[in-house]
């Protein structure tokens, strides 16, 4: 059997989801590996640009953050955030985010800001940065964490991005017309969102990993009655993660 | 053209950033009453309780020799705007500099996903703070920029972001700082939409670092420019630091990649590697062993002070800071200029 990291598994099931032609926004860590190896094995026709204003680099090497001068090199335009939120958002586009958070909710909200009171935090976190503006703006939405009770709660400490909000139509009726969370890929799986309700359930389980695991890790009830197991990593797709999205083993090795 | 001459009053045992910039002066009669060290832009343009400005973005074209100079001068209470912002943040924040601070988010991407002392001073509450987006800040400065009273958006809604509030109505009194956070009101062109109206950003002065800088004042921004240019234009005052100050002829020659006509700028500070530790596209890679090990003491109050007194209090000039980095790590990161960063890097 293949030894693959969960790194390496999150972003080739987050890779898959991407279809040639989409636009797609890279946040930083896993959601970078991700973007790479959508662009490199599933989707040579997508286009990867970065908040901080780069639109389809070369990423000869992986970025280590946005700003990263990796992502002003062989692009098509180099240009800064407003041209960036110009093209998230934009009507002809299909857009996809790829965005990393601290906590999620059962709707696909988002909290990258700070755990515990927003004045007196646990924990204070990075902030925002564009997650809340493409949560909003994006056609679609892909989340990265690590699949844990504290993450996966029932209430966000603080709701940084918005998802479906609280379900149903409520996103819409906030005036974000277009958009949504359309996956969360965890270490342990892929969770997806139910089409009326809006909320999350088990779409697919990694090899190897139980769907008791994840009810266990997950700090609310989710549904698991349509969960199948995902298609594992190839030799072909790992041997193009390692050698050529990441040969120095920077976000592939966790 | 420069004449790289040496000045006559030259001398050895003098202040050897200052005989740098004199040197420049020159050649430069059109910018000489701007040319001048960080240790001046600092003093003349940058006061306790200012709203500052800080150009680039995480871990890229921060401007290091003015932030260092900021804490070297001990200048307190400033009110720091920003969207995404890294080093200079973090070690102004450290250094007891700030008061305030409107920000979308705090980070060096991998060498710290939460930049260390914003997070201690959060958590702390040693700071007055208030969370935007990262749009939401740029379109404030954009609407600083143009004068517009507000800017109008729908981003934020839903969110803690405009549910929550940072600051006091007694900080809401004071100068330049918004007397609401956001209103939130009906769209007068379609009945059935709330927008969410911003407030525009007019800091006191904006800091950038730019690649080139013209004999005649002109800036030029290699790669992205991030909000640094409605950053400079919503500011009362604007210093820039620069790698490289270059003849007229050769910025003029393509005006299409400058940025900033020369009456935009009040201060220009010639600092090469002046973003060390992060990048500067064309110039230099950011440094990861840098960053790293700024991240490992700066989790540490005492470690912090270490670090401040060894690379900022305990460096009289920017060369004696480069020869601190040292040339073997200032050859290692630079960039390959027809790539704009240096490939193959370590950067574990």
């Amino acid at each position: 059997m293949l030894e693959y990291s969960d790194n390496e598994m999150m972003a080739l099931a987050a890779g898959r989801l991407v279809r040639n032609g989409a636009i797609v926004f890279a946040g930083t860590g896993v959601s970078m590996l991700a973007t790479t190896a959508a662009k490199r094995i599933f989707a040579p026709g997508a286009v990867i640009f970065f908040e901080s204003g780069g639109i389809d680099p070369s990423l000869s090497e992986i970025p280590m953050a946005v700003a990263d001068p990796r992502v002003m090199s062989g692009t098509s335009v180099n240009s800064g955030l407003i041209d960036a939120f110009s093209i998230a958002g934009h009507r002809r586009f299909h857009t996809i985010a790829f965005l990393g958070a601290a906590q999620i909710d059962r709707y696909g909200n988002l909290n990258s800001t700070c755990i515990g009171d927003y004045f007196k935090p646990a924990t204070r976190f990075s902030g925002s940065g564009g997650s809340n503006d493409v949560a909003s703006f994006a056609s679609e939405v892909i989340a990265f964490l690590r699949h844990e009770k504290r993450r996966f709660v029932e209430k966000l400490d603080y709701l940084t991005s918005v998802g479906w909000y609280r379900g149903s139509d409520s996103r819409k009726k906030l005036g974000l017309e277009r958009g949504g969370m359309t996956a969360v890929v965890t270490n342990l799986g892929v969770l997806k969102f139910k089409d009326d309700s809006k909320e999350m359930y088990l779409s697919e389980y990694f090899p190897g990993v139980s769907i008791d695991r994840i009810i266990e890790n997950t700090g609310f009830e989710i549904d698991t009655s349509a969960a199948v197991e995902a298609a594992a990593p190839t030799a072909e797709q790992l041997t193009i993660l390692r050698q050529e999205v990441d040969p120095q083993h920077l976000i592939c090795h966790a | 053209m420069i004449v790289l001459t040496m000045p006559a009053r030259w001398n050895p045992d003098r202040h050897r950033l200052r005989s740098l910039a004199e040197t420049k002066m020159v050649g430069c009669p059109e910018i000489a009453d701007k040319l001048m060290t960080a240790d001046e832009a600092v003093s003349r343009f940058i006061r306790d309780g200012c709203q500052l400005a800080i150009g680039g973005f995480s871990i890229t074209r921060n401007p290091m020799a003015i932030a260092y100079e900021i804490v070297r001068q001990r200048v307190r209470d400033l009110h720091i705007v920003c969207h995404s912002h890294g080093q200079a943040l973090d070690v102004l924040i450290g250094a007891g500099c700030v008061k305030r601070l409107e920000i979308a988010y705090g980070g060096n991407g991998r060498y710290a996903p939460t930049c260390v002392r914003f997070r201690k001073a959060v958590e702390r509450s040693e700071i007055q703070f208030e969370d935007y987006s990262n749009f939401q800040i740029s379109l404030r400065f954009l609407a600083g920029s143009l004068g517009m009273p507000f800017i109008p958006s729908r981003s934020g809604l839903g969110s803690d972001i405009l549910g929550l509030d940072g600051f006091t109505p007694e900080v809401r009194a004071e100068p330049k700082v918004a007397c609401k956070k956001y209103a939130k009101v009906q769209n007068p062109f379609r009945e059935d939409e709330e927008v969410v109206l911003l407030p525009p950003l007019t800091p006191d002065v904006s800091v950038i670092h730019a690649q080139y800088v013209g004999d005649d004042g002109t800036v030029r921004i290699k790669g992205l420019t991030f909000v640094d240019v409605e950053q400079a234009k919503a500011a009362d005052a604007v210093i820039v630091t620069c790698e490289e100050i270059v003849p007229r002829s050769f910025i003029r020659e393509d005006p299409d990649q400058n940025c900033l006509p020369a009456f935009f700028v009040d201060a220009i500070v010639k600092v090469p590697y002046g973003a060390h530790p992060t990048a500067c596209f064309n110039f230099y890679d950011y440094d990861p062993m840098h960053l790293n090990m700024y991240h490992q003491m700066a989790a540490d109050d005492e470690r912090f002070e270490e670090y401040l007194d060894a690379w900022v209090y305990g460096v009289r000039t920017w060369e004696e800071y480069l020869e601190k980095v040292g040339v073997d790590r200032l050859l290692e990161i630079k960039a390959n200029p027809t790539i704009g960063y240096a490939p193959g890097l370590v950067r574990k």
